[in-house]
């Protein structure tokens, strides 16, 4: 198959997929709206895009359900189909690839070879530790082999999900499986948490076309979560809030309040404890989310959500930061520690070209 | 070995070349298959083997039966809800407990909607490209590529231009040289047989199922809140209904009911005016490609599933059909008890689990799960780096479950095959049509093609049943009826010290059965055998072999080294691989911790 000397920019081949100079820009709006920028943002975008070569992402899956590529390709705006064929160039993923066997292993390593330091690692799923990682076996290999050998390279690191970010169902107690969340074997790297189970299509795509188009990580939180979707509580955000406000609550399922859209704390709701962006940017385009369809938030994208006890026993340690504490000040405050960030501005350039790079935004 | 004789009629035989495809992509999980072909390029012996292991049921042990769903629906994100339902359907089996006639209809609507959208999605983007191949479709001529999409379908993105625009888009992706998914593909392997045209129409509708499957959830996140991993509720359904009242907005009213129906309206159009159009003009040109038939012409299994009247599980009110149909009798349906020990059991005398008597089976009542992981003394490579897998000894993570000692396949084409020998005519007359218009006799049905082409027909059923649902739906709340949940058990005092119960579902792999045992408020015990575990099932103590091994023995592999062959019978299947390996350790084990570096 043909190779080119220069890789093509993301414009270069959305203008040869017969996107117009005006639906190009359209699209560059529409990703700063939903990244929640302003309009001043969306040359910044264009240029980006304008300047840069699509950018390899290498997708791993290791125990997990598949959930997160399920979601991914659920994202309505951008579209899956235009986030894998025009914005990157999804090299390797077990889920869509047509390739298998050895050919499929072939393009892993191309990718790594032609693309080192500067593809994008996706992991979905995280590796068991136990029975020397045989309980996922890739290749006749531990997945964790593979896991080590596609990082040290990359030039950043997704974790997709709870699983990649937090161990989620198979880490929960007893753990059979020593399933590991993958900050703990990739410690080299920059690692952009997208917890949730599985995390929003389009904060999923939102993520990505971030990293494209400011060519740097977004700001994350204490525990590497992009600060942009997971920065507040869904109960901040609920549309149900006035209710919890005003004390009025469903107690029983199907009862009166519940047909009237009370809030569901009583019922378990974990909304006031959780953070993601699902009262906000809302589900499969913005059609629901589960405390909008009667049932409460099971807190999801919170590390050891399954070990809280019922998903509906009562959230007992309410606290009462307002809207503007994020995790990182609750979780500081309740820790009764000071300090304790991380560098999460570590910009990383991806496929970078020098002259774009002051494009970044700070 | 020399040649080797199944109980199950096959012969095996391990002679010849051996080729190895890992990882099988384009399925759900992990999975390794070995086969080894003669002379002439023909599979003497296959060898399937799951590769990845979670231990679910290990840690739903002493937790609280109504959190179950959530747990067991994260068995799997692509047959997502599935096992939520099966879940909730076993602790109310096991508690007693009765669901209003609303939650029966939402419960069948989200499921429907799964079948729909997960036969679609697995035949455009995990099945169509081992027989659509994406580079002969840069040859194709787009005013015959269009006369092609008209003579088959009114759909009406079909014009010249349409696929002018088609064609250039991909002939400019190709030339970047950056193929993402397409890259190293089997492209030009004579076993692709499709005219550039037919591959061309395939391509576009692969792009355009890309963008109209994510519509089709949306009514999961109507009634359950989001999709993938939709939210249930034991006892009933989440979702309150209010079409009249003050804060009808917050429940399900009026604009969300219109919202799932005309959902339902547009998926029943695009699987009659794309999907089953493309599964019929494919089929005509691979009609002579007829391996893939492995146990499907003797031996199949179906729950049922889709309960027309909410409470009742008597077979002839389950509209997706429920039977056993065993050495190819098609005149005997028989009926299967899932709480009788003499009929469902499992087996791991090839499965790295530990049992202590591996010539019995268990019931999944009193299902042992010890992981075991021991290779053969004839693999080839190391403990962690396998070559080969030595499949005289344990080769897989899936346990061997068996009916009344039967390997049996499930799935689509076992649903149909049950459904054609019982007569239903939803399920009987498109059958026969779709046979007849290919001139096929019924025999074609046990095949590789004859189970995809059973997946699209039943998703056409599937969305029929939606429209039958939501009808339902809409004429039981106009009666006055607006309950959605039974909640006098929903408190854990309300329950009996012990308990135990069994709920089924029809995944859009095949019969899912989840078995739970309660004892103090919590659970005491929980088993899953679904769909993969019975067609990836490896082999038995008395040698018989699963439904994927059966399926490819025989197979010709044109080219060796592009096995598509092979891919294309997996996949025919739908592996979940997450689904099939994740059994129960009843005692709990030791769990050995290693240091994390």
């Amino acid at each position: 198959m043909a190779t080119t000397a220069r890789p093509d920019t993301f414009y270069d081949v959305m203008r040869r997929q017969g996107v117009t100079r005006r639906s190009f820009l359209k699209f560059c709006g529409l990703t700063a709206s939903a990244l929640a920028l302003g309009p001043e943002f969306i040359g910044t975008i264009a240029h980006a895009m304008e300047t840069k070569p699509r950018t390899p992402v290498l997708w791993l899956h290791g125990l997990e359900c598949t959930c997160c590529s399920e979601s991914f390709i659920r994202s309505a705006h951008p579209l899956a189909k235009d986030v894998v064929l025009s914005m990157l160039s999804l090299d390797y993923d077990d889920t869509l690839m047509a390739a298998a066997g050895f050919q499929a292993e072939a393009m892993l390593e191309d990718t790594m070879q032609k693309y080192k330091g500067r593809y994008i690692l996706a992991v979905e799923g995280n590796p068991p530790l136990n029975e020397d990682g045989m309980f996922c076996i890739v290749g006749g290999k531990p997945f964790v082999e593979r896991l080590r050998y596609a990082a040290k390279d990359a030039a950043a690191v997704i974790a997709w999900g709870s699983c990649a970010s937090n161990g989620c169902v198979q880490a929960a107690r007893p753990n059979p499986t020593q399933a590991t969340p993958i900050h703990k074997v990739i410690t080299d790297k920059p690692i952009i948490k997208v917890p949730g189970c599985p995390p929003i299509a389009e904060v999923m795509t939102g993520v990505v076309t971030y990293m494209l188009a400011f060519d740097k990580i977004p700001e994350l939180d204490a525990q590497g979560r992009p600060k942009m979707f997971y920065g507040q509580r869904i109960h901040d955000k609920c549309y149900r809030r006035p209710h919890f406000d005003a004390g009025q609550f469903v107690e029983q399922w199907d009862d009166e309040a519940a047909r009237k859209g009370y809030c569901l704390y009583k019922v378990g709701c974990k909304g006031p404890t959780t953070y993601n962006a699902c009262s906000t940017v809302r589900w499969n385009n913005g059609v629901s989310f589960p405390i909008q369809s009667g049932h409460g938030c099971i807190g999801c994208s919170e590390e050891n959500f399954w070990d809280k006890g019922s998903f509906y026993d009562r959230v007992t340690e309410l606290n009462t930061f307002g809207v503007e504490a994020n995790a990182d000040k609750v979780g500081l405050v309740a820790a009764g520690a000071v300090g304790a960030g991380i560098a999460a501005h570590a910009a990383i350039s991806i496929a970078k070209k020098k002259d774009h790079e002051k494009e970044t935004q700070e | 070995m020399t040649a080797i004789q199944t109980p199950n009629g096959f012969t095996l035989n391990d002679a010849g070349k051996r080729i190895v495809v890992d990882p099988v992509t384009r399925i759900e999980g992990h999975m390794r298959c070995e086969v080894n072909v003669d002379d002439d390029n023909i599979i003497r012996n296959a060898v399937s083997s799951g590769t990845m292991w979670r231990g679910l049921e290990v840690i739903l042990k002493g937790r609280d039966p109504r959190d179950a769903w959530a747990f067991t629906e994260r068995i799997c994100g692509v047959c997502t809800g599935t096992h939520a339902l099966t879940s909730v359907r076993a602790v109310e089996d096991a508690l007693g407990i009765a669901i209003p006639e609303n939650a029966n209809s939402i419960r069948n609507i989200m499921q429907l909607t799964l079948q729909a959208h997960d036969h679609l999605v697995h035949f455009y983007h995990l099945h169509a490209l081992d027989w659509v191949d994406v580079v002969s479709a840069l040859k194709a001529d787009p005013k015959a590529t269009s006369e092609l999409a008209q003579r088959i379908s009114p759909w009406p993105k079909s014009s010249p231009g349409y696929f002018h625009d088609i064609a250039s888009r991909l002939k400019k992706f190709v030339e970047s040289g950056q193929l993402g998914p397409f890259g190293n593909g089997y492209w030009g392997n004579p076993a692709y047989r499709l005219p550039p045209e037919a591959n061309l129409m395939a391509v576009a509708h692969y792009l355009e199922a890309l963008d109209f499957q994510k519509e089709i959830v949306k009514i999961h996140t109507v009634y359950g809140g989001k999709n993938p991993h939709p939210n249930w509720l034991v006892g009933g359904v989440p979702c309150a209904i209010n079409v009249d009242g003050v804060g009808a907005v917050g429940a399900v009213n009026m604009e969300r009911l219109n919202l799932v129906s005309s959902i339902i309206d547009q998926t029943i159009e695009f699987i009659e005016q794309v999907y089953l159009p493309d599964l019929q003009a494919i089929a005509g040109f691979y009609k002579d490609w007829l391996y893939g038939g492995g146990l499907s012409a003797t031996n199949v299994l179906s729950y049922g599933d889709i309960p027309e009247k909410a409470n009742d599980r008597s077979v002839n009110n389950l509209l997706l059909p429920h039977g056993a149909i065993i050495n190819g009798n098609l005149k005997e349906v028989h009926e299967v008890d899932l709480k009788d020990p003499e009929q469902i059991q499992e087996f791991v005398t090839h499965s790295w689990y530990k049992y202590d008597d591996e010539g019995r089976g268990l019931h999944p009542f009193d299902g042992v799960t010890q992981p075991n992981f021991a290779l053969g003394r004839n693999t080839k490579g190391t403990r962690t780096h396998i070559e080969n897998l030595d499949e005289s000894a344990k080769y897989s993570w899936i346990k061997a479950p068996r009916w009344r000692g039967h390997a049996m396949e499930v799935g689509p084409l076992a649903r149909y095959i049950v459904g054609y020998a019982k007569g239903i005519p939803e399920i009987k007359e498109p059958v026969d049509k779709l046979l007849t218009d290919l001139g096929l006799p019924l025999t074609a049905l046990f095949s590789t093609l004859g189970r995809t082409a059973a997946r699209g027909l039943e998703a056409q059923y599937c969305a029929h049943l939606m429209r039958h649902f939501q009808d339902k739906l809409v004429s039981n709340i106009k009666a006055g009826d607006l309950a959605t949940a039974n909640t006098a058990k929903w408190e854990p005092d309300t329950w009996p010290k012990e308990a135990m119960g069994a709920g089924t579902t029809e995944a859009p792999r095949g019969a899912l059965g989840h078995w739970i045992k309660i004892k103090d408020g919590k659970i005491d015990n929980y088993q899953c055998i679904v769909p993969t575990t019975w067609n990836g099932s490896p082999r038995d103590p008395k040698g018989n072999i699963g439904a994927f091994e059966a399926s490819l023995m025989n197979t010709k592999v044109e080219n060796p080294d592009q096995p598509l062959e092979i891919l294309r019978t997996l996949h025919s299947f739908d592996p979940c691989l997450a689904c099939s390996t994740h059994v129960m350790d009843k005692d709990g084990r030791e769990v050995t911790r290693v240091k994390v570096r």
